[in-house]
């Protein structure tokens, strides 16, 4: 622990470096999630440069193509190119992703922090609302929001990060419950600070390590719901190419003639989510050491 | 502990009552109700005949009396007519019900019987080789999405075995029955055994610290008594926890895994009704999940009780 301390503490550029190549050694499994990350972040900016066909272009003379040099992970029914379809398909897992978890975590942190900050009878009912909201299992609770706000990308953006919101609330809150007495909260209130800018200015701040572990490891999950709701039929619609979708499309019957339509997005969205919960893994056992195992 | 009890029974029915109301305004702000839906397929815009559909579906009435209606109707177990087949909902539900219950079941227990002794394992052999494979199995359950690894194992049973292990007609024997489930209950049931695995481990890791595990080792106990006695009885309360959370996800779970080996249960049952908006179907099943979670969270709060003498609740 001295050795982290002691290299974090150095301000200048290659001890961050440094600290970076320490974690990377010590978490050899979360570096590797990072890797993968990486990767996906990489393939979702740069898409337009690392493909050579349109994702949506469709062309009949290679429907159902096998994998060939001139199109590496084949073809789709409509003679959609794969190895677009899954780049691209990259940014949306992406966007909803970030998006749905952003927002979880943006309300989530609101009434955590004011629920935890402030106590009293605004905490019990929001503390039930928030029980309430936990008792629908995520893609139920995705799959009512999707049905009662139609199909489109930022509604299913919308229908994730609902679910989040009781989750990212109840540890943010357990967190404020315990700043709040601490001697450092109550300096500040001595010297006359006011209550707003406490709580934003030095509870907030402490809660951040929590919820950047809670967020990397939610990432993954709305990934995986926003693939099992485009592959119902009623996440992300036509014609962004979605990985959970590609599969709806392509499933049983193609499970005979044309396997690596299922085979390949299947294998991106899970490698996606294995990086981010890896990555996850490793920042809960750096930032979050009483969990630690 | 009475009082507890009771406490902690009604706190349960004020919830239930709240995820009612959200339920039921939720599936209200859709633009367009089943009248539109109906209409706009059959081409023919007859106002009269629309009123009167929404007259017999009392949908003219204010949303709080159509509210009031439905839980009269739950609570004398009156669930209302599905707006497609037009079949009382319970009729509906209740035959879908037990092929959903059979498969939760079966991969509830593929996950206690792999996810709890592979967890021991990886604990009492922590940071050797075994454990860190053990790890990334259990990570890539949590990773791979169930449908996926259902249509994974309907490709390899088509390749190398030449069927297709869905369902296509209710199976005579419970021989048949066992072999049909048990592929999606495998597929559902890796999630949860990958959750329950990591969650042992931590927890073991945690016990095997103490200082009468190291009492029970000197005395000379075996070393499968230790772990799997010893240890294993204190570590297992956080992973009754999990049973309950799992239960939930496997709902999540079983949707998926339905529609990919085509199941008949209630999962799937929901998505259907979804597409088709079919409310009473949809708002009374989603009700019906909410029911089950929430009574299996009490149980678990029970069983706490039971199992753990040092919890008591005095307040």
């Amino acid at each position: 622990m001295a050795a982290i301390e002691t290299i974090e503490a150095g301000p200048r550029r290659e001890s961050r470096l440094a600290t970076f190549r320490f974690y990377a050694r010590r978490y050899p499994l979360g570096a590797a999630g990072a890797a993968i990350a990486a990767i996906f972040v990489l393939m979702a900016i740069f898409a337009p440069w690392i493909t050579q066909v349109d994702p949506t272009a469709t062309n009949p003379r290679i429907s159902l193509a096998f994998p060939s040099s001139e199109h590496p992970l084949g073809a789709d029914f409509l003679g959609r190119d794969m190895w677009s379809r899954i780049v691209y398909g990259a940014r949306i897992s992406l966007a909803v992703g970030l998006g749905s978890t952003g927002l979880g975590a943006l309300f989530g942190v609101t009434i955590g922090l004011t629920s935890g900050y402030f106590g009293g009878w605004y905490d019990l009912i929001v503390q039930r609302v928030m029980d309430m909201m936990q008792s629908l299992p995520l893609l139920v609770m995705a799959l009512v929001m999707t049905a009662a706000l139609g199909p489109s990308l930022e509604n299913t953006i919308i229908a994730i990060s609902i679910p989040l919101i009781p989750t990212v609330a109840r540890v943010i809150r357990s967190n404020t419950l315990m700043l709040r007495e601490m001697p450092f909260i109550e300096a500040a209130r001595a010297v006359g600070m006011n209550e707003l800018s406490i709580a934003l200015r030095h509870v907030l701040p402490n809660t951040l390590a929590p919820l950047i572990v809670l967020a990397t490891a939610q990432l993954g999950s709305t990934i995986l719901v926003e693939a099992a709701l485009s592959f119902l039929g009623l996440g992300v619609p036509e014609p962004h190419p979605s990985w959970g979708r590609m599969l709806s499309e392509s499933a049983a019957e193609y499970v005979r003639v044309a396997p690596w339509l299922v085979i390949f997005p299947g294998a991106a969205i899970s490698l996606a989510v294995f990086g981010t919960n890896l990555l996850g893994d490793a920042l809960r056992d750096i930032l979050d050491p009483r969990q630690r195992d | 502990m009475a009082a507890y009890l009771i406490r902690r029974f009604l706190l349960m029915l004020l919830t239930l009552f709240g995820i009612s109301i959200v339920i039921f305004a939720l599936l209200r702000i859709v633009p367009g109700n089943i009248a539109d839906i109906l209409f706009s397929s059959a081409g023919m815009i007859n106002p009269a005949d629309k009123a009167q559909i929404e007259k017999d579906l009392g949908l003219d009435q204010p949303i709080v009396v159509q509210y009031a209606q439905w839980i009269g109707g739950l609570v004398r177990g009156d669930l209302g007519y599905s707006y497609i087949s037009e079949k009382p909902t319970l009729d509906e539900i209740a035959p879908r019900l037990p092929i959903s219950a059979k498969l939760a079941g079966m991969a509830l227990a593929f996950a206690v019987l792999f996810g709890i002794p592979l967890g021991v394992i990886s604990a009492v052999r922590q940071n050797t080789p075994l454990d860190y494979v053990l790890r990334v199995v259990s990570l890539s359950g949590l990773s791979l999405p169930s449908f996926w690894l259902g249509l994974l194992i309907l490709m390899v049973c088509v390749r190398y075995f030449g069927w297709i292990p869905i369902y296509t007609e209710p199976p005579k024997t419970w021989w048949n029955e066992l072999l049909l489930f048990a592929i999606p209950a495998a597929a559902v049931g890796f999630r949860s055994s990958a959750l329950m695995m990591r969650l042992t481990r931590s927890s073991m890791l945690e016990v095997l610290r103490q200082d009468y595990i190291r009492t029970a080792r000197a005395k000379g106990a075996s070393y499968a008594k230790v772990n799997f006695v010893h240890a294993l009885r204190n570590a297992v309360l956080p992973i009754v926890t999990i049973v309950g959370i799992e239960a939930a996800f496997l709902v999540g779970g079983l949707i998926v895994t339905e529609t990919v080996f085509n199941i008949p249960g209630v999962a799937r049952f929901l998505v259907e009704a979804i597409r088709s908006r079919d409310y009473p179907i949809v708002q009374n099943l989603v009700m019906f999940i909410a029911v089950c979670v929430v009574s299996i969270n009490f149980l678990i709060d029970m069983a706490y009780l039971a199992l753990d003498p040092r919890i008591a609740y005095e307040k």
